[in-house]
């Protein structure tokens, strides 16, 4: 009680914050009765991107082991949606999605996160691979066919589903950084071995983080399986849908909320365009906005921010000089 | 084919040191932390062999040794930092060998790293606040700024409170992990060469704080380089050469002691 306080209360900016995130959500759920038909769809694909880029931060942006097995999550999300949706309620199908992606990530990070650096990154790489595979050999082996029809629902629908999951996400994530727990990871990313040694527990910290942050992505996975009514192992586990997370948090920045939800919005609508209006060139373009994003600003949109209000804020108050 | 290698070596380690059989070595009776038998390979490599050791309450007991006689992989032993292949350690009486550093340091135990280990992107605050948060479990935020801030005027870092902690010097950078390791309450602290790579009069600086530290009750383990210091600030030194601990006792004996005067001037190559 006392952490919600100070994260949404406890003074001015964190005030602005939280009233500037409930009128968001307001504003959200009212958009879609003034634009055309393709507008919830459109804005469902980008809250689901916002939310697989904002639970890549979660953990990743915090720890700096680079997770790509957001693909293994949405991917497991979607294939709960297809096995259940049928004759459960989407709300309920999608609560189940998340609890199933939080225990596969449960699982895979009580085993993988003993691992460092790039054998994490490789191992989660796999793990979206695997999943892929394994899937297709059994609904062949079992079904004899490949991919499963999900029950279809209005765009609509799929957008609340979405942007709740997004609101209830948001609400988790923002006194989590300011916990003990968000500490905690700040301390790993910044320094391990450090953190163990002053009594964190890194391990169950990373886990609990890494199965934290794939509840969500395995939600919407569940959600956004309706609105293409047909899955298979390489619509759900496709690697896209690992790479672009982390592509979006990182032209965002990874030090505030904001920046993986302005990543995902730009990433998005620019995918959005390029894909309707220069369908040939899409990739190339697409390529070098990366290229250039991670050479010019390495630290993100926000990143750049900060830069500027850090300079700015340094000139009125001199150069703060130690007794060296 | 590793678990063969591993197998081997086991075998190899309890064969030619002698670990496999019982130690006759018998602790002080007001011993903290005891060490027997430890041993740790890597790959073909013993870095420390069949050390036994103690360390007595409220004592200042320094570790030394050339490069490479497995000091630090000893503290890393104890910390919990590294699995321990032979050997048990205890601390107050409870088996802590196999345990988490975090654990480790929740029973009281606190480190600092040979190249200081700090968060850079926190203050200085932070910091060591980081150590009051976490050292203890369910520590209020209030109660940990409160200790925090005592732990920065006893060990003398209020001039420093503003600059980034990469920007720091190197002295105050190890009383900065010094800072954080006092702020998790041990009642046992090891320094892993506090001293290293300082001008003289922050050698002197770090004595007074060493010292400082062991009136405040808290029983201290350093390894050391300086031999200045750890002739001055000692009660108790034990050596260690080719991970083998080879000699014990007073500073004065161990200066006297000629093993330790040919492995540190020289005998035989």
């Amino acid at each position: 009680m006392e952490l919600l306080k100070r994260s949404f209360f406890g003074g001015k900016a964190a005030k602005i914050q939280f009233f500037a995130i409930i009128i968001a959500i307001v504003v959200l759920f009212f958009v879609p009765n003034f634009g055309s038909a393709y507008l919830p769809l459109f804005l469902a694909w980008v809250i689901t991107y916002a939310v697989m880029s904002l639970a890549w931060t979660l953990f990743s942006g915090k720890t700096g082991y680079v997770s790509l097995a957001s693909a293994a999550f949405y991917g497991t999300g979607m294939y709960v949606q297809a096995a259940l949706g049928s004759n459960l309620p989407i709300v309920v199908s999608m609560i189940i999605a998340a609890a199933a992606s939080f225990g596969v990530a449960f699982g895979i990070g009580l085993v993988t996160l003993r691992l460092r650096g790039v054998y994490f990154t490789i191992f989660t790489f796999g793990l979206s691979l695997f999943l892929n595979k394994f899937i297709h050999w059994y609904e062949v082996k079992f079904f004899h066919t490949k991919g499963h029809m999900v029950l279809a629902y209005d765009n609509l629908t799929v957008y609340y589903c979405v942007l709740v999951v997004f609101a209830i996400f948001l609400l988790v994530v923002i006194p989590m950084n300011k916990s003990r727990f968000g500490l905690a990871l700040d301390c790993i990313g910044q320094n391990e071995d450090s953190a163990q040694h002053v009594g964190v527990n890194t391990t169950m910290t990373k886990v609990l983080a890494f199965a934290v942050s794939a509840a969500p992505v395995g939600a919407v996975g569940a959600a956004m399986a309706t609105t293409i009514g047909y899955v298979d192992p390489d619509i759900a586990f496709k690697l896209l849908a690992s790479f672009m997370p982390v592509l979006m948090a990182i032209f965002g920045g990874t030090h505030s909320v904001y920046g993986p939800i302005v990543g995902a919005i730009v990433f998005y609508s620019l995918q959005d365009y390029l894909l309707r209006e220069l369908p040939g060139a899409y990739m190339i373009i697409f390529g070098c906005v990366m290229v250039a994003v991670i050479l010019l600003m390495p630290k993100g949109i926000f990143g750049v921010i900060d830069t500027i209000i850090a300079r700015r804020k340094r000139g009125f108050d001199g150069e703060v000089i130690g007794d060296v | 084919m590793s678990d063969l290698n591993e197998i081997l070596l086991e075998e190899e380690a309890a064969a030619d040191c002698g670990c496999d059989e019982k130690s006759t070595f018998v602790p002080d009776a007001d011993a903290v932390i005891v060490g027997t038998n430890l041993t740790k390979r890597f790959g073909g490599m013993t870095a420390v062999d069949c050390v036994d050791f103690e360390l007595r309450e409220g004592e200042i007991l320094g570790l030394i040794g050339p490069n490479g006689a497995g000091k630090s992989t000893l503290f890393n032993l104890v910390s919990g930092f590294l699995p321990i292949d032979v050997g048990t350690i205890t601390f107050n009486g409870v088996k802590i060998s196999g345990l988490n550093p975090d654990r480790i340091c929740h029973l009281g135990l606190g480190r600092t790293f040979q190249a200081a280990k700090n968060f850079p992107d926190m203050n200085i605050f932070d910091n060591i606040r980081i150590g009051a948060l976490f050292g203890i479990k369910g520590k209020s935020y209030e109660q940990a700024d409160i200790e925090t801030e005592e732990i920065i005027k006893f060990v003398g870092l209020e001039k420093y409170l503003k600059m980034a902690v990469p920007d720091l010097p190197l002295a105050i950078q190890k009383q900065l992990e010094v800072a954080r390791a006092l702020a998790t309450k041990p009642t046992v602290i090891m320094l892993d060469e506090l001293m290293a790579g300082l001008n003289p009069a922050e050698v002197d600086e770090a004595m007074a704080l060493v010292r400082k530290i062991r009136s405040g009750g808290i029983t201290v383990l350093m390894i050391e380089h300086v031999m200045k210091a750890i002739m001055a600030i000692c009660d108790r030194i034990i050596v260690l050469h080719h991970g083998r601990l080879i000699a014990e006792g007073t500073p004065d004996e161990i200066a006297n002691n000629p093993e330790v005067i040919e492995i540190y001037l020289g005998g035989e190559a």
